[in-house]
C-alpha cells in the first residue's frame, strides 16, 4: 500500500504545530496502524529528520497508552485501540489525517503526544479504595451479586486512554471520570468512600478544566472499550444523591 | 449545598435540567390553552380571563397569573446563566479544532445552544406582542382572540412563530432526554422509552402550537 499521511507536527508544548505531509509505500494491510508509523519513522531517520513522536507501550488493546485521531476519530475507524488498528482498515491511495487528542487539559507535548497526567488526578482524587491491599484476599470473602459485579466490570474495563474526551465536541472527561464513579461505586469494597469519591472526582474533573457534557454521545462512540452513554447517568444519579447526603450531614 | 450545585458543572446540569421541565410543564398547559381558540372568541376570551382569576376567593385577582409569571422568569434566568456559563467552559475545554472534521451529532444536539438563544429572543417578541402589545399595532387590552388574529394576520408574525416553534421542538427532542440523563433517570431499559417521550412532546408541542397560525392562515380562526 501506498499512503499520503499528514500529521500533525509540533517541536515542543510552547511552539506552533501544523500539519506535515508525509508519503509512505510499501504497507502491507496485515500492519497495525503504530507498525505503520514505525516504517515513516524509520524512513524519517534514514533521512535525518526528526520522527513522529506518538504514546504507544502494550500494543496489544490493554494499556491506553495510544492515542491518535485519525480522520477526524479518536483511535480511527474501527471501535478499538489505535495499536489494535490494522491498515487493512485502510485502501491503497488514501490520505490519512494523523492529529494528536485536543482538549485543554490534555496539552500538546510533542507532535502527537498530550500530557493525560489530569487523568491521574481525577483518579487520585477519588478513584481508589481506602481497605488495606496486599496478597489477593479470598474470592469470596466479600460476596458481591452477579448484576453487581457485571456492572462493575463493565466499567472497569476503561484503560484511561481519553479517546472520550478527544472526541467530545466539549472537551469533557464526564464518560472517564462515570467509568471510575460506576467501577467503585456499586461494589462493597467502594462503599465507605461512596460519596466522597464521586463529588471529589467530579470537582477534581472541573478543577482541570474539562468541559460539561451535553449528552452528544461521541464519548461512547468512540471509546475502545465500550463504556456505554448510560454510564454518565449513572454518575449524576451518585453525584446527586451524594449532594443530598452531604447537605444532610 | 446550593453552593456545591452552582459551583459544579453537573450541578449547574441540574438546574438546567429542572428548569428546562418547569418551563417544558408550562409549556404543555400553555399548548392545550391554546388550541381553545378553535372554539371562537367567546370560549377563548373567557379563558383568558379566567387565568387572571384563578385560585379566587383564596387568591387575590392576578396573583396566581403573578406567581407563575415569578416561577417562569426564574427559570428562563437560570436555564439562560446555567447554559451560557457552561457554554463558556465547553468552549474553552476545546481550544483548538481538528483539521479533518467530521459530521457529527443530531441536528437537534448541534443546535441546542443557538435554538436556545432564538428561544430566548421569541420570547421577549412574543410577550411584547400578545402581552403587553408594545410592538403590536392596534392591541386591544382584554381582547385575546383579536389580537392573536392580528398577529398571524402579518407574514412577519406567521415566520417569526413558526421558525421558533421548530426550534422549540428540536430543543425539546435533545432537551428533555438530556434532562433525564442529567436527572439520574435514565437507563438502558428506559431509553428507548425517554427517546419515545422526548419525540412525541417535542412533535405534539411543535404541532399543537403551529396550528393556531395555521388555523388564522387558512381562515379557521378569523
Amino acid at each position: 500500500m501506498k499512503l499520503t499521511l499528514r500529521v500533525w507536527r509540533q517541536k515542543n508544548a510552547d511552539a506552533d504545530g501544523a500539519m506535515s505531509t508525509y508519503e509512505v509505500d510499501g504497507i502491507s494491510s496485515d500492519m497495525s496502524f503504530l507498525e505503520m508509523l514505525d516504517t515513516l519513522n524509520e524512513e524519517l531517520i534514514l533521512c535525518g529528520e526528526d520522527p513522529v513522536a506518538f504514546d504507544h507501550d502494550c500494543r496489544e488493546g490493554i494499556c491506553g497508552a495510544c492515542s491518535l485521531v485519525i480522520n477526524g476519530d479518536a483511535h480511527g475507524p474501527e471501535r478499538t485501540t489505535t495499536c489494535q488498528l490494522h491498515m487493512r482498515s485502510f485502501q491503497d491511495g488514501d490520505t490519512i489525517d494523523i492529529e494528536p487528542w485536543r482538549a485543554s487539559a490534555f496539552p500538546v507535548i510533542k507532535d502527537l503526544v498530550v500530557d493525560r497526567s489530569a487523568f491521574d488526578r481525577i483518579i487520585q482524587a477519588g478513584g481508589y479504595i481506602t481497605a488495606p491491599t496486599g496478597a489477593a484476599p479470598e474470592a469470596h470473602a466479600t460476596p458481591v451479586p452477579k448484576p453487581d459485579a457485571d456492572f462493575a466490570f463493565e466499567h472497569a474495563e476503561c484503560i484511561g486512554c481519553g479517546a472520550c474526551v478527544a472526541a467530545c465536541p466539549n472537551g469533557a472527561a464526564m464518560l472517564f471520570t462515570s467509568a471510575k464513579v460506576n467501577h467503585l461505586n456499586v461494589l462493597p469494597q467502594g462503599a465507605p468512600e461512596r460519596e466522597t469519591r464521586v463529588l471529589d472526582m467530579v470537582a477534581q474533573m472541573d478543577e482541570e478544566g474539562f468541559g460539561g457534557c451535553t449528552l452528544t454521545g461521541e464519548c461512547a462512540t468512540a471509546c475502545p472499550k465500550g463504556i456505554p452513554l448510560v454510564s454518565i447517568t449513572g454518575m449524576n444519579k451518585e453525584w446527586l444523591r451524594a449532594t443530598r447526603k452531604a447537605a444532610k450531614r | 449545598m446550593a453552593r456545591t450545585v452552582w459551583d459544579s458543572s453537573v450541578g449547574k446540569k441540574t438546574v438546567m435540567a429542572v428548569s428546562g421541565l418547569i418551563m417544558l410543564l408550562y409549556l404543555v398547559v400553555h399548548m392545550i390553552g391554546n388550541l381553545k381558540i378553535f372554539f371562537g372568541a367567546g370560549e377563548f376570551n373567557h379563558y383568558a380571563h379566567w387565568l387572571r382569576t384563578v385560585g379566587e376567593p383564596f387568591m387575590h385577582y392576578e396573583w396566581t397569573l403573578w406567581l407563575v409569571r415569578i416561577v417562569l422568569v426564574v427559570a428562563v434566568v437560570a436555564h439562560a446563566v446555567s447554559a451560557y456559563q457552561l457554554s463558556r467552559r465547553d468552549i474553552r475545554a476545546r481550544p483548538s479544532k481538528y483539521v479533518h472534521k467530521k459530521p457529527r451529532a443530531s441536528y437537534a444536539t448541534r443546535t441546542m445552544r443557538w435554538g436556545g438563544i432564538i428561544l430566548g429572543l421569541f420570547i421577549v417578541w412574543h410577550i411584547l406582542d400578545l402581552t403587553t402589545g408594545t410592538v403590536h399595532p392596534g392591541f386591544q387590552s382584554g381582547h385575546p382572540y383579536q389580537n392573536v388574529v392580528d398577529t398571524f394576520s402579518t407574514w412577519y408574525g406567521n415566520v417569526i412563530y413558526i421558525v421558533a416553534m421548530l426550534a422549540l421542538g428540536l430543543h425539546v427532542r435533545h432537551g428533555f432526554w438530556s434532562a433525564a440523563q442529567t436527572l439520574g433517570v435514565g437507563s438502558r431499559a428506559r431509553d428507548r422509552a425517554l427517546k419515545a417521550v422526548a419525540n412525541a412532546l417535542a412533535l405534539l408541542l411543535t404541532a399543537g402550537f403551529i396550528a393556531v397560525p395555521v388555523g388564522v392562515m387558512t381562515g379557521l380562526v378569523s
